[in-house]
């Protein structure tokens, strides 16, 4: 087979998993091209992976919520909710984040397991439950907020969460160093893992790619995580946001893809009867994946919180709407047991190019919520075409 | 006039490489009962399909003469509308809504545009009293039995002005004094004109209440029973149904090496509580090492719901009784406790619970055994990739790629990997639940091949089958069931169809 061929049927193959990426570079490269290079500037790429920093770990952890074929409807108001907890327990009760940031996250899994104990437990439609929760947390909200209105945070360190950036130790032409070595490190990290994955399959006896396309395949990411880092690393250089996500989206992809856990997850989504009877048991997996939802409802607020440096009463509206989109866009299907974690966000990071794209072109409010259920529509429509090609 | 109400004319109806009817005739006469009896497959539910339009004209070949003129029904409001109601084993009733709302469900009575609830009502107690029902028709449906429920069905079916009422088994679910009830019932619309086309496995009900029959076999009319010839009896219905050689395609069993009991059932009792009603009675029951137990009976019989009760009780029945696994008495909670003592279940729907199709071979293989490709939770794909190679080919798993998506592959092959995956479990007991439900002879052959080197290496299998050749030609030992309830345990040599289907049929 020559490198064409292969490559050609690769792609074919994969055209459900390459479709978004393929779509984020289109976006990108409009929008830049519309905007005259502005929109691929230093700047205004932070800021967007900053932007989608809170929406992002939501939609990692709804992506699995869906792949279950369940939705939460709570995690908006339980993020706003939780953020505003943790900025009473920083600026009333005077708790460091070192106490502060676990305890919310245990509070995140605590209501989780509620919502989970609510559906698998007592088997009543994930909708209504969550819903139900949604209106509890939004309630919460408002009281713990009444008295105070909007609460200033004026911890540094927690503020730093949603604004700072890493160190850059030292600045070389511009460029943020330690970003950079972190972008170096990352390049590294991923040609051993993919080199070492090879040379398994190849200690089994199993075909791989053929050495020209590996390359090939190995060139081309190292690239895209190159020219990121370089464009981060000319304006504050990684932001402890991205850092963030980036952790949350390598622990999850290895947990969903790597681990007998992961495995149990998609079994359940893809067949509930059958995971049963394979002895799985659905009821604990259906409290793992509201739990780690919590959780990830509980970093999300705390994200949100301190990126606006304050808790306000309406934090958390309608972010469960905007990680479910995310969700979708990223390629989860709603009849279970299809979607990636890495989708999740490369839906998330979709849905904020549109938002800041369209900010930089000064299209009004009333359009870009217009251009974003399309684009949605769009990516549903996409999944549905693509998967009956497939079965 | 002809004397017939419906004439169907070689009828023939093929579903992707099988032929589910072929030529067949059935005629039914003005004002009489007319029992359509077959084995499990034969073809009747097809048949009644056809004649009620589930299948549209142009999806079969042949006629259908109703009243005396050529039908082409396109959908199920056709044959409605030309008189033919139809009663499926599967009520279809709206549980929550009263007795006159069901009876009148898509075919509202009107004044202009809104229900006359009012006349709804009237003409609702009218039809109550026709089928001699005792409930105001307030009741809601779920606060019936199912043997009045059955009979709200059938006012149903009046309301619309039947001539022709098809019953699907109608009695499967019924105790013996609803059954009589119904029974009487059909007798009394005979002599108002109304004919009646009963599908039942209970032969004494048949017995007691055709004028004729027709027995289905393998899709094909074997003959038309006439009661007044006195052709309706027992004997002659049986060699009727089974009457056929079994076939030549079970492999020669090898030599038994039968040893000590793996599995013993005391006393074992399971009840539904959803469905209110014991699916499996004080059954006894033993498997010993190295041995095939076959369990005959008809669909519905309660086998499958024994065998769940068994496996780790998945739809939470209400169990009594003991289980003996290998010496010990077992409580499983869950299908895992099963599985963990060696126990297999390979389910009867393997597209409903048995297999992941949305997902690929070597996925659906491990799925069960996840510790067999994974050290503390974390799993080695390329080992996962090795199983399922090595379990592609021993089970001979026709495919392009591991990678293929299960929903795409053959009956048999799909069957082949829900067998790999129980296989990579490394049971003791197997259960196989139709284990060649839907899938051609070649592959049955294979399935079959398995079968016997597994007893060889020292498994036990319980082989569950409504499939009399199969039943008989793979069994070391045959326990047949009827309502829940085990009838009689044969041994191989003292067995043959006919005893088997008098057993069945009680």
């Amino acid at each position: 087979m020559n490198l064409f061929t292969e490559a050609k049927s690769i792609i074919k193959l994969n055209i459900r998993d390459y479709g978004m990426y393929i779509a984020l570079i289109v976006i990108m490269l409009t929008f830049t091209i519309m905007t005259d290079g502005l929109f691929i500037s230093s700047r205004n790429i932070s800021n967007l992976l900053d932007s989608a920093g809170y929406i992002a770990v939501l939609a990692v952890g709804m992506t699995l919520v869906i792949v279950i074929r369940h939705i939460d409807l709570s995690v908006g108001f339980v993020a706003g909710f939780l953020g505003a907890v943790a900025a009473i327990f920083m600026t009333q009760l005077g708790f460091s984040i070192w106490i502060t940031i676990p305890v919310i996250l245990l509070f995140g899994i605590i209501i989780g397991c509620f919502n989970g104990f609510l559906i698998a437990q007592l088997g009543i439609p994930a909708f209504v439950a969550t819903l139900a929760s949604m209106l509890i947390f939004r309630g919460a909200l408002l009281n713990i907020t009444e008295d105070t209105g909007t609460i200033i945070i004026n911890n540094d360190q927690f503020n730093a969460i949603g604004n700072g950036f890493i160190p850059s130790l030292m600045v070389v032409n511009g460029l943020h160093l330690l970003s950079l070595l972190v972008g170096v490190a990352a390049i590294l990290l991923y040609i051993y893992s993919e080199i070492s994955t090879r040379k398994n399959k190849m200690t089994y006896g199993f075909d791989v790619m053929s050495s020209g396309i590996f390359l090939i395949k190995l060139l081309l990411v190292s690239l895209v995580i190159a020219y990121i880092t370089w464009i981060l690393a000319g304006y504050n250089g990684f932001s402890w946001t991205m850092i963030i996500m980036l952790m949350v989206v390598v622990i999850y992809h290895f947990l969903t893809t790597k681990t007998v856990l992961g495995r149990n997850i998609y079994a359940v989504g893809s067949n509930p009867e059958a995971a049963h009877l394979s002895g799985i048991n659905v009821k604990k997996i259906t409290y793992i994946v509201f739990g780690s939802m919590g959780m990830l409802a509980a970093l999300s607020g705390l994200l949100f919180t301190a990126r606006l440096q304050s808790a306000t009463t309406t934090a958390g509206t309608l972010f469960e709407l905007d990680a479910i989109a995310a969700a979708y866009v990223g390629g989860v299907s709603s009849a279970g047991g299809v979607g990636r974690v890495t989708g999740a966000i490369i839906g998330a990071v979709v849905m904020a190019c549109l938002s800041s794209g369209m900010n930089l072109l000064g299209t009004g409010i009333s359009y870009q919520y217009m251009i974003r259920g399309g684009v949605l529509a769009a990516a549903v429509i996409f999944d549905v075409m693509t998967r009956r090609q497939r079965a | 006039m002809s004397k017939y109400i419906l004439e169907m004319n070689n009828i023939t109806k093929e579903f992707p490489g099988v032929k589910a009817l072929s030529d067949v005739n059935f005629k039914v006469e003005k004002g009489e009962i007319h029992c359509l009896i077959g084995e499990n497959g034969a073809g009747k539910s097809t048949l009644m399909k056809v004649l009620s339009g589930v299948y549209p004209y142009g999806t079969y070949k042949g006629d259908i003469v109703f009243e005396g003129k050529v039908q082409q029904f396109n959908e199920i409001n056709d044959s409605v509308r030309a008189g033919i109601g139809i009663i499926y084993q599967e009520l279809a009733l709206f549980p929550d809504l009263t007795v006159y709302e069901n009876i009148f469900a898509g075919n509202e009575i009107k004044k202009g545009p809104f229900v006359d609830w009012n006349e709804t009502v009237v003409q609702a107690t009218r039809m109550l009293k026709k089928v001699k029902l005792n409930v105001t028709p307030e009741t809601l449906i779920k606060d019936l039995g199912v043997g009045k429920q059955q009979l709200v069905e059938i006012a149903k079916a009046l309301s619309k002005d039947v001539k022709l009422l098809i019953l699907d088994e109608p009695t499967a679910a019924l105790n013996e004094n609803d059954s009589e009830n119904l029974l009487d019932l059909l007798k009394e619309l005979k002599s108002q004109g109304i004919s009646c086309i009963m599908i039942s496995h209970k032969l004494k009900e048949v017995i007691s209440i055709a004028d004729k029959a027709t027995v289905l076999r393998d899709g094909k009319t074997i003959c038309t029973l006439d009661a007044r010839k006195g052709e309706i009896t027992e004997s002659i219905i049986i060699k009727n149904m089974v009457g056929r050689e079994i076939e030549d395609i079970y492999p020669k069993r090898p030599d038994k090496k039968i040893g000590e009991t793996v599995l013993k059932l005391t006393d074992w009792s399971a009840y539904d509580t959803q469905l209110g009603r014991e699916v499996a009675k004080n059954i006894n029951l033993e498997v010993k090492k190295g041995e095939i137990v076959g369990i005959a009976g008809l669909m519905g019989s309660g086998r499958t719901e024994l065998a769940l009760s068994i496996f780790g009780n998945p739809k939470n029945y209400k169990l009594n009784g003991e289980l003996e696994v290998h010496g010990e008495k077992k409580n499983f909670k869950h299908t895992s406790d099963a599985i963990k003592a060696g126990i297999a279940y390979v389910t009867e729907d393997r597209k409903g619970d048995g297999l992941f199709l949305i997902q690929d071979i070597k996925i659906n293989v491990s799925a069960a055994h996840m510790k067999g490709i994974s050290k503390k939770g974390i799993l080695n794909l390329n080992e996962e990739v090795k199983v399922g190679t090595d379990y592609k080919k021993s089970l001979n798993i026709k495919a392009s790629s591991l990678e293929q998506v299960v929903g795409k592959l053959s009956g048999g092959n799909q069957q082949k990997v829900s067998l790999g995956k129980w296989l990579f479990t490394g049971p003791r007991i197997l259960i196989l639940d139709e284990p060649t439900r839907g899938i051609d002879v070649g592959a049955k052959f294979e399935i079959y091949t398995i079968m016997n080197e597994l007893i060889k290496e020292g498994l036990s299998i319980i082989m569950i089958s409504s499939e009399l050749g199969e039943i008989m030609g793979m069994s070391d030992r045959i326990y047949v069931m009827a309502e829940g309830a085990v009838r009689g345990e044969l041994a191989i040599e003292e067995t043959t169809q006919e005893t088997i289907m008098e057993l069945a049929t009680q």
